[in-house]
């Protein structure tokens, strides 16, 4: 096997080294009843040429790769500057482990604390740890973290947050004590309705998505102001990381706990994984925070360097007291958001904000212009927001992607059944105007 | 060696308590504070809590390791040393002196027969 | 001799971007606007925008972004480079092919929302590697849907206590379910003990035994309790040996109505010659970025994979894939929702695809006597450092190590010299060091693991660099405890940064408050 460096004469004279006669002795000690005695049933080994064209054809297979998509609602589709990936695909980064022997690692650790920086900057927070698994787990550690910070057990989220992000929530929190409470949607603007009756003392944390899954951007301002004077935490999450680039930042609302997906920021949208989770938090809770964190060390002759700190939280060494049973994380894909922001860098955050803004706003006028199609929500938004169509959502789309070759959106009954007409159409800066007159006609037409 | 001065009483956890009147002070020991390394941070109660004889009060921190802290007797805190937020390394460097760690209003003074003298804390830590 | 390190030289000393960072710099070019621009404040008011302009992220150039990048990845050890015998970690071959596969168009580019019908090929993927994966640990139930090990440790013990609310009845409201112990050895790595607490469960410690071992007595004591949800349990175990006792094990927590959970992490010991369903384990974890060789990446990402028994299976997290007839004959793959005792979902979307592409790359790769043929030469890897190191370093258990060999610092210690000096010194003769102080169970622990992806002349210059340590160790020990010597930095004082935390940059003039 061309990947096992030992020729199997080589492998040979080590065993006899060893005493044993057989490569079988080596597992003696395995109970002889367990030991397979046929070779495993997955398939025969094939040629890298083999398996390049069992893939690729694989991949043909994925007709919604190859067409202009207007689908967001949590993964979205940005352009990724090429240095991104060849920077990645360096030996020293992409096969190093985690920076335990700090000497020898300070690539990894300088580039996480650079990520640590630019999350802070991003959304406006004090402290950020080195990346959790995405957003959804993110969110779910955080409300994890409000109980331990609060003491209190009971927790508002809003019903705009992201459905599945919520799934996952309510799955870490079942044995954790903690009760979800909802904060619904007001129809005509889409913004969550804050209830300041549901804010007392027993609650923890308000969870608020901004822009939140319908699109819509919050007023977070004034929840903050509520929550605080209730004792609780404002906990806010942001899916569409492209947002950083225009809209205020949570930190600067007055968020607690700053959540995200970092997925935006030059990660491909490959079927949902691997993304990465942003976290965030003020000074205060910087010893709360889940997570690897990467601080400023010295070594004896004054010289700067970086090392894993404040490991005392983790499992290694807290265990069943830790904040987080949280290990791996995702470094390289938090690597390649750190290169995208700095490639971008600060105009090109900007930019490519205006221009998602830009578009979405043009393709908001023209699908409202329809017939029959409406905007249902008022409220100001990023890139994304909800049509209303005249007829079935799932048919609508589906004559779309076979007539006209554009994926139109994400139809909402996927998630709320009660809106079978409802899309979430989603625009970012690789939607060109083509695709945007393209995804209209078809509408049209349909 | 490890330095167990007099006039203090000990716990098997080693902690020290100096006695004045119905109130104490408590820390750590010398030996303790050697074995830990370098300590990093003191997570303490705040003034008002109150705690049975052995109940957890709090943690202490090396870059490596946490250990529990446990009042040696019973009581309400009334003063924590907030210094060592700031420099917790006053724990390695002065473990009796400035290190201390708070101040309680015994709850009940028969307690501190339980614990040990200088002497037999010193042969409980040769023995360890 | 004096060493003299290239401390001067611009690549060892490259600032942090902000620090690189000029006004006015592009690294980036869009193409232009093509719609008619809008207002802001028509978009969006003035109080819902950025007032910051960004502050303080920097503006470079491509080329400074390239040279920033590429001079600090010198400053890492990979497994490119050389051997990284990191116990437990499998640090082994990240191949290219891969890394190729996972760049496809047709996967990078697919949406987790795009309709089924549009994504077969993904599906199809998924659907595979959840059959090669059940067929390699012998549990029938797979969810792909964990995105690292310890998230598919917290999914396989919420799967036990989910079963074990069904079968005995759930707790009334905030009362304890009955079965609320979760045993987990003394010898554990702590994501254990986590992950048992985030389940609600409470942790008993069982004992290992002089030979490493898991104490049969002392389990079968702790189950007399009754109030044993179960086990958690690596096997190998942490200390590299193989628990030959597992099918008692594993019959003493069933008969006490617990079940039993396994930490895959040593799975490269195991594969194509035993499989966890066959010694009675319920339910498993695997580490994708482990055993399966998809990259490491400086901490991530991984994928944990959880498998499981056929009577954990409506536990299992939602969505799995699965493979439904459809009238035109076409076997078309779905993804299964309807799973009504399930756990829920543990992430949003199916999990790490792009690691689960990698992972199937592999084992088509290997074929079926590939993946036996690694796990033995990984085994004999770590037999022939065992062996080499016999002499020289003290072995806390006289078991033959399976993938991973473990020893002590005792004969060093006896001048002054322990494990970190001794992995610090390792550097110098150009490897990374292995696991330290791990398992907690051994004193000054040092945990060997060189994977089948390393070849016999490198697993000899690594067993001569420790022989050379240990005489150091003796003869001249200040070299090993100022190690590493060779390195831009030295050792950091972490006392120091764990006192007054630094986390961030910050421009000058700004101090941690503000």
């Amino acid at each position: 096997m061309r990947y096992i460096p030992n020729s199997p004469e080589e492998r040979q004279e080590m065993l006899q080294g060893l005493g044993l006669g057989s490569a079988e002795e080596l597992f003696d000690s395995i109970p002889a009843d367990i030991i397979l005695k046929a070779p495993l049933d997955t398939p025969a080994a094939l040629s890298e040429v083999e398996l390049l064209e069992r893939f690729e054809a694989l991949g043909a297979k994925n007709a919604a790769a190859r067409r202009p998509s207007f689908l967001g609602a949590g993964a979205y589709t940005h352009y990724a500057p090429t240095i991104v990936d060849s920077l990645i695909q360096r030996s020293e980064f992409f096969t190093a482990y985690t920076p335990y022997q700090p000497e020898i690692s300070q690539g990894t650790l300088q580039a996480i604390f650079e990520f640590q920086t630019l999350v802070c900057q991003l959304t406006g927070m004090d402290v950020a740890n080195a990346s959790m698994y995405d957003g959804s787990t993110a969110m779910a550690e955080a409300v994890l973290m409000a109980e331990r910070v609060t003491r209190r057990t009971r927790v508002l989220v809003s019903a705009a947050v992201h459905p599945e992000y919520l799934r996952v929530t309510e799955t870490y929190v079942a044995h954790a004590g903690i009760e979800l409470g909802r904060l619904e949607v007001e129809e005509a603007t889409g913004r969550t309705r804050l209830d300041p009756a549901a804010l007392d003392e027993g609650v923890a944390a308000v969870v608020i998505q901004s822009p939140n899954f319908f699109g819509c951007v919050e007023e977070l301002k004034g929840f903050a102001d509520a929550v605080h004077a209730a004792g609780a935490l404002l906990v806010v999450v942001v899916t569409e990381a492209a947002s950083f680039g225009l809209l205020r930042s949570p930190g600067a609302c007055g968020a607690d706990i700053v959540v995200a997906e970092g997925q935006s920021f030059g990660v491909p949208v490959s079927f949902g994984g691997p993304y990465v989770g942003l976290f965030a938090t003020r000074e205060r809770y910087a010893r709360q925070i889940p997570g690897r964190l990467v601080g400023i060390a010295y070594d004896r002759e004054g010289r700067r360097g970086f090392v894993l700190t404040l490991a005392t939280r983790e499992q290694h060494i807290r265990r069943e007291k830790a904040t987080s049973n949280i290990c791996t994380n995702e470094g390289l894909i938090a690597l390649a958001a750190t290169i995208y922001m700095t490639t971008m860098g600060r105009r090109g955050l900007q930019e490519v904000a205006a221009q998602c803004a830009q578009k979405a706003a043009h393709a908001r006028r023209q699908i409202a212009a329809l017939e029959g199609f409406s905007v249902p929500y008022s409220a100001p938004v990023f890139n994304e927001f909800v049509v209303r169509a005249p007829s079935a959502a799932e048919g609508l789309l589906r004559r779309l992607a076979e007539g006209a070759g554009v994926t139109g959106g994400l139809a909402l009954s996927r998630y709320f059944t009660e809106r079978p007409n409802d899309i979430l159409v989603c625009v970012t800066e690789t939607n060109r105007r083509a695709d945007i007159d393209a995804l209209v006609e078809g509408l049209k037409a349909s | 060696m490890a330095n167990v001065p007099e006039g203090l009483y000990y716990s098997k956890d080693h902690e020290w308590l100096r006695v004045e009147g119905d109130s104490g002070t408590v820390g750590i020991t010398d030996h303790a504070q050697s074995s830990l390394g370098d300590v990093v941070y003191v997570e303490l109660p705040r003034a008002g809590e109150t705690f049975a004889a052995h109940d957890t009060f709090g943690s202490v921190e090396s870059v490596k390791a946490v250990s529990e802290l446990f009042l040696p007797v019973g009581g309400e805190v009334t003063e924590v040393n907030e210094s060592l937020n700031d420099e917790p390394e006053k724990v390695n460097n002065d473990p009796y002196g400035d290190g201390w760690m708070l101040r309680v209003k015994l709850s009940n003074r028969g307690e501190v027969d339980g614990l040990l003298s200088a002497a037999e804390y010193e042969d409980y830590i040769k023995s360890e | 001799m004096t060493i003299t390190k290239a401390t001067t030289h611009v690549t060892q000393n490259e600032a942090l971007v902000f620090e690189r960072s000029q006004s006015g710099r592009r690294g980036y070019r869009l193409p232009a606007l093509d719609v008619e621009e809008t207002a802001l404040d028509e978009l969006l008011p003035a109080e819902l925008r950025r007032e910051d302009d960004l502050e303080g992220v920097p503006e470079l150039s491509e080329p400074d972004v390239v040279r920033h990048f590429t001079r600090i990845s010198t400053w890492n050890y990979n497994i490119d480079l050389g051997l990284y015998p990191l116990g437990s970690c499998t640090m082994k071959y990240n191949s290219r092919l891969n890394e190729r596969v996972a760049r496809i168009q047709g996967f990078a580019g697919l949406h987790p929302l795009a309709p089924e019908e549009d994504a077969q090929g993904a599906l199809e993927v998924m659907y595979e590697l959840q059959r090669h994966l059940a067929e390699i640990t012998g549990l029938p139930g797979v969810s792909l849907q964990p995105a690292a090990g310890a998230h598919g440790e917290m999914t396989g013990i919420m799967m036990i206590r989910a079963y074990l609310d069904a079968r005995d009845g759930a707790a009334e409201g905030g009362e304890r379910p009955r079965r609320n112990v979760m045993l987990i050895p003394d010898s554990a790595h702590g994501t254990n003990p986590a992950s048992a607490h985030l389940s609600g469960f409470t942790v008993k410690t069982i004992r290992s035994t002089s030979e490493g071992l898991t104490d049969l007595e002392h389990l079968r004591e702790l189950c007399s309790s009754g109030d044993v949800a179960g086990l958690m349990l690596t096997n190998p175990n942490t200390c590299g040996i193989f628990e030959r006792n597992i099918l008692e094990i594993c019959r003493v927590i069933h008969e006490a109505g617990g079940l039993v959970y396994m930490d895959g992490a040593n799975m490269n010991a195991l594969v194509g010659v035993a499989r966890p369903g066959d010694m009675g384990v319920d339910v498993i974890h695997l580490n994708l970025h482990k055993t399966f060789s998809t990259p490491h990446g400086g901490g991530g990402p991984g994928s944990g994979p959880c498998c499981c028994t056929a009577e954990l299976e409506p536990f299992l997290p939602v969505p799995t894939v699965v493979r439904a007839g459809t009238e035109t004959g076409d076997d078309a793959y779905r993804l299964e929702y309807d799973r009504p005792q399930s756990i829920g979902r543990v992430k949003a979307f199916y999990g790490n695809f792009g690691m689960h592409l990698r992972a199937l790359a592999y084992i088509l790769t290997h074929g079926n006597d590939g993946l036996r043929e690694a796990t033995e030469a990984a085994v004999l890897n770590a037999r022939f450092i065992a062996q080499g190191l016999a002499d020289t370093y003290e072995r806390p258990f006289d078991s033959p190590p399976m993938h991973e060999c473990l020893f002590t610092d005792k004969r060093q210690t006896r001048k002054g010299v322990h494990t970190l000096d001794i992995a610090k010194r390792l550097i110098d003769y150009g490897f990374h060091p292995m696991t330290i102080y791990f398992p907690l169970i051994v004193s000054g622990a040092m945990l060997i693991e060189p994977t089948e992806s390393v070849g016999r002349a490198e697993l000899q210059q690594f067993i001569d660099a420790m022989k050379e340590i240990a005489r150091e160790a003796v003869e001249e020990a200040e070299t090993v405890l100022g190690a590493p010597h060779t390195t831009r930095i030295g050792r950091l004082d972490e006392a120091a940064a764990a006192r007054k935390p630094v986390l961030r940059w910050r421009p000058a003039g700004r101090s941690a408050g503000a």
